[in-house]
């Protein structure tokens, strides 16, 4: 059973329209008791980091989330749901995130900001995610935002958006992407099934 | 590389597509869940649902179709016409939409941007603008086009980005439906005036005035209807066209460019 964490913001029910349709059981955790019974774990996410862990804290989801990270129980995070394992977003600075993993998330200085629309990963580093995945396929961002992790090993992926910028991470049984898999038509759903696929 | 965006929109009124249709093989083929099925497969990289329809119940239909095109159609889905309010938005964005595109309910409250922008993320929120030309630049109109509001299309569309606006649909209504081509000028001044990604509307009718909307408009997406609808190119008819001419657009992993 998979756990789609829902803290209000944005659209994060097609996450689940998306594993619905790949036929992998999901339900929606929008509480702690909620996540007793779960295997698997998916912060999705669109939006602001003050805002989502802001939410995440009225809910009282920030302590069993940091804990079935700090477990290296498996888990996804998508988008925003990437963006808050890090420290800080520079947005608001005196908000912290989960902080697992070392770095900044700076806004985007060059183009359009919001980056909207398609745009290639390189799999710098392949996983069991970009299994049958060629390099360099196409995948939907939305997002002003990225992360600059200090620790270069965790970086799995990387698009170009007048700079070249980390799009998906791992370590252990952490994966994070920052393009939304549950829109990004078949690569999406391929790289979803491979993710449930995990053993 | 950010790929350009060919985004199909589907005109709907009370649960059926309207502006024509000519998908023979389409059992229904004003069908609109058929249709955004269709457009996935030829590799549309987003869609747009405009409800044109006046009535309430117009509106609680448009919900279901975006419920069940949401179920089965992975890319993503704006979903306009008739959103005046954040709970509007909300009820959209619940039903599947990614995005909600306002148009006349912005004008007459632009708050609204701001508080949908608070609430759902400013990436949620398309600002349409429905543009025409008037001796004074060009005017913001509402209604369908039918009523000016006097306000000047490159003021407001730096006001919405301002006030949280992540997208902005550019229509002309001088060019819509006479597949003569977007109006260029139009659509580079609004590019040039904002930092968020804009989307020409209205007027195409052949391959190089998309290209021209993305090479002189310096648009960051096309939106297309009759065009597609009357099967006269598919989606990748266009991307074939747009690769050969040095405009980056995205394929499927199966397909080389």
């Amino acid at each position: 059973m998979i756990g789609i964490v829902d803290y209000g913001a944005g659209n994060l029910r097609s996450v689940k329209k998306a594993l619905d349709f790949l036929g992998a059981e999901s339900r929606i955790v929008a509480a702690p008791g909620e996540i007793e019974g779960i295997e698997k774990m998916i912060l999705p996410g669109v939006g602001a980091f003050r805002a989502a862990m802001e939410k995440l804290q009225e809910k009282k989801l920030i302590q069993p989330v940091a804990e079935w990270l700090a477990e290296d129980r498996p888990f996804l995070g998508i988008c925003l749901g990437m963006q808050i394992l890090f420290e800080s977003g520079e947005e608001s600075p005196e908000v912290p995130g989960f902080g697992i993993f070392r770095g900044a998330v700076p806004r985007f200085r060059q183009g359009r900001v919001p980056q909207i629309g398609w745009n290639r990963v390189r799999f710098s580093r392949p996983t069991l995610l970009s299994e049958g995945l060629e390099d360099g396929a196409f995948f939907y961002f939305l997002h002003g935002f990225y992360v600059a992790p200090q620790e270069a090993s965790i970086v799995c992926g990387e698009t170009e958006y007048g700079i070249r910028y980390p799009s998906m991470i791992q370590r252990g049984n952490i994966y994070a992407v920052q393009f939304h898999p549950e829109k990004s038509a078949d690569n999406g759903l391929k790289l979803l099934q491979n993710w449930v696929d995990l053993s | 590389m950010m790929t350009i965006r060919i985004i199909p929109c589907l005109d709907v009124d009370e649960g059926r597509v309207v502006k024509g249709i000519k998908f023979s093989e389409l059992r229904d083929a004003g069908d609109p869940v058929a249709l955004a099925r269709r457009y996935q497969e030829q590799n549309a990289d987003e869609l747009v649902f405009l409800d044109i329809g006046a009535s309430h119940q117009s509106r609680e239909t448009m919900l279901s179709i975006v419920e069940q095109v949401s179920q089965q159609v992975f890319i993503p889905l704006t979903v306009g016409g008739g959103i005046r309010s954040v709970e509007d938005m909300r009820r959209a964005l619940q039903a599947g939409a990614d995005k909600v595109a306002v148009c006349s309910a912005a004008l007459r409250d632009p708050q609204l941007l701001a508080e949908g922008a608070a609430r759902f993320g400013a990436q949620c929120i398309v600002l349409s603008i429905d543009a025409k030309r008037t001796e004074n630049g060009w005017h913001a109109y509402t209604h369908g086009g039918r009523r000016d509001s006097g306000r000047d299309v490159l003021a407001w569309a730096r006001e919405a980005e301002a006030l949280g606006a992540g997208e902005i649909l550019l229509n002309s209504i001088d060019m819509d439906g006479t597949q003569a081509g977007y109006d260029l000028e139009l659509t580079r001044r609004v590019a040039e005036a904002v930092n968020i990604p804009v989307i020409a509307s209205g007027g195409a009718g052949t391959l190089p005035q998309i290209r021209d909307a993305v090479a002189q408009g310096k648009a960051d997406a096309v939106l297309l209807a009759s065009l597609l609808h009357y099967g006269e190119f598919t989606v990748n008819d266009i991307k074939s066209y747009l690769a050969d001419n040095q405009v980056e657009v995205r394929w499927s992993s199966h397909q080389s460019i």
